[in-house]
């Protein structure tokens, strides 16, 4: 069994069939567990309880990135091999990915209520992770933009890449921006030395998260090819009744 | 060489003639420019204090809005076909048409900006800083919006699609530029910093806009 085998949308279809159950059920076990623990978390001696939404939101700013890695590996995929399951796996993640940079984003929001007064503060990770939310909607917009998915594929490739490329530039000189205009930066996140009693729920979650997007990613690339199997079938039936 | 040459001089030549509208981007410039103040009100010092800013995101708009013209009308007549099909690279073609866009429809912006600065209270040094920084960073901006053209040619989609693709790159280029123009005005910064870093990301962008034009014109063709 190969990546190559894979590219058989059939073959992708049972095998994800088999293995869908598992992941959603690995997915929750970790995620409840993770949840219980982060409940059993006790409070910090500065943040107080609100220090616990670190644990929704240090995964969701994880994967919000690690999916615009998924979907540049998937970029190369349909560029370089052509592989036919890289272009619906690349649209499949668009979405959730934006969903995770979204979340991380009101989650943050809502954290920085208490910790810092304000619901929004230009500081430079939060302004990075909203223009990638703004790559991400840019990203959706061109693959709607588009009927030909194959075409639409191969554009939406190149701006992934590129948009690769340039998010640790983009990173970069949001972070120079702020330090220029707000030297007195708002304050971090509890720093390296993170606490056994909150490394291990955080470790769970992010595990859990990451299964979670594994597994959604699956079910919406077999939805996707479903869908396009609907759309050539009824493209089949539109030509059969015109002739 | 010749056929790089010819290529720039063709676009040049049809740019700036009837029909070519790379003159329409200095006055969108300046009509931005002339708006900022009914927004913000007369108030000059307030007028100095933001000019390189109102500057530097008139200049990003106008260029934004030529850079439509980069690709459509060659695919229009099929020229774009033709030089896809030539022996030259695409690559390198796609930098002499960008290079070319960035002559006809970028300088004359630069060329622009003192004129500009007078309206939006600036003194002669600022208007300079300001000018310098536009002269290094306009080409970073055609050549990444460079990649957005490509993309929207091949996919028949211009206008909004095109401006939400090619901005969010662009952040970049915008936070150095006015940082180097504030920094030579006020700033307890040096000039030098923001500077060669907006020199660099032009560098970058003229490696990296080509090869991505390139890869989805070669890919988005038919």
């Amino acid at each position: 069994m190969t990546l190559i085998d894979l590219a058989n949308p059939s073959k992708f279809l049972t095998l994800t069939a088999r293995v869908l159950p598992w992941l959603a059920g690995a997915t929750a076990i970790l995620l409840l567990i993770g949840l219980y623990q982060a409940a059993m978390a006790p409070d910090d001696y500065q943040q107080g309880a609100t220090v616990k939404i670190m644990f929704v939101h240090v995964p969701n700013a994880w994967l919000a990135m690690f999916v615009w890695g998924v979907m540049s590996m998937a970029a190369l995929g349909t560029l370089v091999w052509r592989h036919p399951l890289a272009d619906v796996a690349a649209k499949a993640a668009a979405p959730i990915g934006a969903a995770f940079t979204f979340l991380a984003l009101v989650t943050g929001s809502l954290w920085g209520r208490p910790m810092w007064g304000t619901y929004w503060e230009w500081d430079a990770r939060l302004t990075s992770v909203l223009i990638l939310f703004l790559m991400y909607l840019g990203l959706m917009a061109l693959w709607r933009a588009v009927e030909d998915p194959s075409r639409a594929a191969r554009a939406a490739a190149v701006l992934t890449l590129v948009g690769a490329l340039n998010l640790p530039i983009i990173k970069f000189s949001v972070d120079w921006w702020n330090t220029l205009h707000q030297p007195a930066s708002v304050l971090r996140m509890g720093g390296p030395s993170l606490d056994k009693a909150f490394l291990i729920p955080l470790l769970v979650m992010a595990v859990g998260f990451s299964l979670l997007f594994v597994t959604l990613h699956i079910a919406a690339m077999r939805n996707e090819i479903l869908r396009r199997r609907v759309r050539s079938l009824q493209m089949m039936q539109a030509s059969q009744q015109a002739a | 060489m010749t056929a790089l040459a010819a290529l720039i001089r063709r676009d040049i030549k049809i740019a700036l003639r009837v029909g070519g509208g790379a003159l329409i981007g200095v006055l969108f410039f300046l009509t931005v420019t002339v708006l900022m103040p009914f927004a913000i009100g007369p108030d000059l010092p307030l007028l100095a204090r933001l000019g390189p800013a109102i500057l530097w995101l008139g200049a990003l708009l106008a260029s934004l809005l030529t850079l439509d013209r980069l690709f459509t009308a060659d695919h229009e007549d099929g020229s774009l076909d033709l030089i896809a099909m030539g022996q030259t690279p695409l690559e390198l073609a796609c930098a002499a048409k960008a290079l070319a866009h960035w002559l006809a429809a970028g300088v004359p912006l630069i060329v622009a900006t003192p004129a500009l600065g007078l309206l939006l209270n600036l003194d002669a040094s600022a208007t300079s800083a300001v000018a310098l920084t536009l002269l290094v960073g306009t080409p970073a901006l055609t050549f990444t919006g460079m990649i957005g053209a490509a993309l929207a040619v091949t996919l028949h989609r211009g206008g909004l699609l095109l401006a939400v693709l090619v901005l969010p790159l662009s952040i970049p280029v915008l936070i150095f530029g006015v940082a180097a123009s504030q920094a030579a005005i006020s700033g307890p910064l040096s000039f030098g910093t923001p500077f060669s870093i907006l020199c660099a990301l032009s560098l970058v962008s003229l490696v990296v806009g080509p090869f991505a034009a390139a890869a989805s014109l070669r890919h988005g063709l038919d």
